[in-house]
């Protein structure tokens, strides 16, 4: 009875300690804008199907993509152990899903076996991050404690089946050396409980049971509160991330409907539309600063792993300039922590003489971009960079009028003569000059 | 467009030429050879001539968004002015600025590029490409971000050059994966940031690498890039660069 006293109030604290993190990520929430209506329900789905649950993009890098499949594929196993540990907790019982039967005995031994990869994985990408020197992880963003949230996510993982395969082992011998029935089939703790000695005493196995159990279900406890605010917070952000995605096609920037008004007024004065009554809210046009981005960049940011796909294939990042994708949407995250609790307290008047633009994204990293969507197409969680490049670029561009020269010369002569060239409208058809002589 | 309209006529399609096609000299001959086709195959289209503007996609881009809208709302003004239901171009950029953003401003028509029009002519009998120019010619294809990654068209190119008879090489960064020409964005138009190489330097080496005599893409900046970028490296003599037009186009002496 004790024991469960002891892991309600845990399982609370866990529970309480996590719901004040989501309070203050829905606040952070709050002083975003809209980006789209959410419609489209089923290819949605299909998406959360293939991207998350299929790993598809991840397989765009073959070796390390089947690596991280396994991870994940063995997290969704050994989630269902999880859950019944906390009935377990909760109840006093003793592996109470195995009421489930034979399907039990097949997600707990994949469950076994999926603990020991999971494992190996882990240790391998230890060794990727720690002794190898993968271009991908180095980086002006990359700081010291973006290496050690890596390191201590990995390093906790490894510890979560470390005590599971402890725990199952455990399981196996004491059920095996009391003569209990054993409920669920292991095949990685029952070679590992095979190697043992057969002289072992039924107490020490059960007590080194109930050791790796709470061990285990404390680390989780411990992760998922740690989750929030890692880099490993794409756990629970890529399936909602995914879900949310922007479902144009790439090519596609999002509307700013405000303007269309305006214009329309502007050319066709007299309508409806010049008519519309509502007087302008002054509305700031593109991003400066983090109150302005939409909030699907702030979803995005919060669910980048900081995996550098993006990076590694951007053409500007390749030829040596500082843009760097990755960078932009960690800016986001640090900028929403730096800048949106004074936000939530003063309103949006709150200033700390700071912005997201120039403080932390320089224009030199906005220009370079090509908006070739290589980082797009590339990210396993369907972030959307260019969007919010081009997204401060507005800024730049229409509230300040800072825009390159040779940009701002493009925009006089689109405005001048329909091209951005600086050439007469007259000449649009000399090119079928010729097309007549040879014909 | 204003001649016919004038005769009461309405053309199938609007042939949207493009800044680049009206204008930059590499590009003009591939607006000509495109037109050639199209003469050849007696397709009803016409263009706008001295009525066309920008498409405004470099303004979006550059983000610009009043500018980019004018453009958008007065050519979607234009073109409901003649009727205009289908469109064809030879530029990624103005295709995918039609077909996917003209929308949201009650632009609504059937944008096709000359890449996957070119495939279903071939397709429905209408076209039968030279097989005897490029028969076993070492090209490669370059795709477009606009074109490909944009809007997911990678196989109608290729599969026109198969048609030709060309063998095609692929580069090792080809399709979704492709390396941009780096002009994109509005980077045309630019001075580069600083770092250590030109993207379209970066591009053509990975194009040249392939051994292929002929390079091919199927866009305006594209072709600018490679072409500066194949005279930069010396190369202009032994490797050629042609629009996927051009190439039918002369695969059928035209």
């Amino acid at each position: 009875m004790s024991k469960q006293v002891v892991f309600a109030l845990t399982l609370l604290i866990t529970l309480g300690v996590f719901s004040l993190t989501v309070a203050r990520i829905v606040a952070f929430f709050r002083l975003t804008k809209p980006a789209f209506p959410v419609k489209d329900w089923g290819r949605r789905f299909k998406l959360v199907l293939t991207e998350v649950f299929g790993q598809n993009k991840m397989f765009r890098r073959p070796v390390v993509g089947l690596m991280h499949a396994l991870v994940f594929w063995g997290f969704l196993a050994i989630l269902f152990g999880s859950i019944e540990m906390v009935i377990d907790g909760l109840a006093g019982t003793e592996r109470f899903l195995a009421v489930l039967g034979p399907v039990y005995d097949v997600i707990i031994a994949l469950g076994d076996v999926f603990a020991l990869i999971v494992l190996v994985a882990v240790i391998a990408f230890l060794i990727r991050r720690v002794a190898m020197d993968i271009p991908r992880f180095r980086g002006e963003e990359m700081k010291h404690t973006s290496h050690l949230d890596a390191i201590l996510a990995l390093s906790l993982i490894g510890l979560l089946m470390i005590t599971l395969l402890g725990m199952n082992t455990a399981y196996v011998t004491y059920t095996a050396l009391a003569g209990f029935e054993q409920k669920g089939v292991f095949p990685v703790s029952s070679l590992i409980s095979s190697f043992l000695g057969s002289d072992l005493l039924v107490t020490t196995v059960y007590r080194a049971h109930e050791i790796n159990w709470w061990a285990h279900i404390l680390l989780i406890f411990l992760f998922a509160n740690i989750l929030p605010y890692s880099k490993h917070f794409h756990v629970f952000m890529s399936v909602p991330n995914v879900f949310l995605s922007r479902l144009d096609p790439l090519g596609k920037l999002p509307n700013m409907p405000h303007i269309t008004r305006e214009i329309r007024a502007m050319l066709h004065p007299g309508t409806e539309e010049d008519s519309s009554g509502e007087p302008a809210e002054l509305e700031r046009f593109g991003v400066k600063d983090v109150e302005d981005i939409t909030w699907k960049s702030y979803l995005d940011a919060l669910s980048c792993t900081e995996c550098g796909r993006c990076t590694a294939v951007c053409p500007a990042h390749l030829t040596g300039k500082k843009l760097s994708p990755r960078k932009i949407i960690m800016n986001v995250r640090a900028r929403m922590k730096e800048k949106g609790p004074g936000l939530i307290r003063q309103g949006k008047d709150f200033d700390d003489a700071r912005s997201l633009l120039r403080d932390y994204v320089t224009e030199e990293e906005l220009w370079a971009c090509t908006t070739c969507n290589a980082c797009a197409r590339e990210c396993p969680l369907n972030i959307n960079h260019p969007v919010l490049i081009v997204d401060m670029r507005r800024y730049l561009v229409m509230e300040e009028a800072s825009g390159p020269a040779g940009l701002n010369a493009v925009f006089t002569n689109i405005e001048n003569n329909g091209a951005p060239w600086q050439y007469p409208r007259e000449d649009r058809m000399l090119w079928a000059e010729e097309l007549y002589i040879n014909a | 467009m204003a001649d016919l309209a004038a005769r009461g006529e309405k053309p199938e399609y609007l042939l949207w030429v493009g800044s680049a096609g009206a204008y930059d000299d590499r590009y003009k001959h591939v607006t000509r050879a495109f037109v050639k086709i199209l003469t050849f195959l007696h397709v009803d289209y016409a263009v706008l001539g001295t009525e066309e503007s920008s498409s405004g996609d470099v303004a979006r881009r550059a983000g610009n968004e009043m500018l980019f809208q004018m453009q958008a709302l007065s050519n979607i003004d234009l073109f409901n002015r003649y009727g205009v239901k289908k469109i064809l171009t030879c530029d990624p950029h103005a295709y995918n600025t039609f077909k996917n953003e003209y929308p949201d401003f009650g632009g609504h028509y059937e944008v096709t590029h000359h890449t996957r029009f070119l495939l279903d002519l071939v397709r429905e009998g209408k076209l039968t490409p030279g097989r005897n120019v490029f028969r076993d010619c070492m090209v490669t294809y370059h795709d477009p971000c606009y074109l490909g990654r944009g809007n997911g068209e990678y196989e109608a190119p290729r599969m026109v050059l198969g048609e030709l008879g060309a063998k095609i090489a692929e580069m090792p960064r080809n399709r979704s994966f492709a390396l941009c020409c780096g002009a994109g964005g509005g980077q045309m138009f630019k001075e580069a940031e600083p770092g250590d190489k030109e993207i379209f330097i970066e591009r053509t080496e990975e194009a040249l690498s392939t051994g292929a005599g002929i390079v091919v893409t199927a866009c305006p900046y594209c072709m600018v890039m490679l072409t500066d970028g194949i005279k930069y490296k010396n190369r202009e003599e032994e490797v050629k660069i042609y629009d996927i037009a051009e190439m039918v186009a002369l695969s059928l002496g035209l």
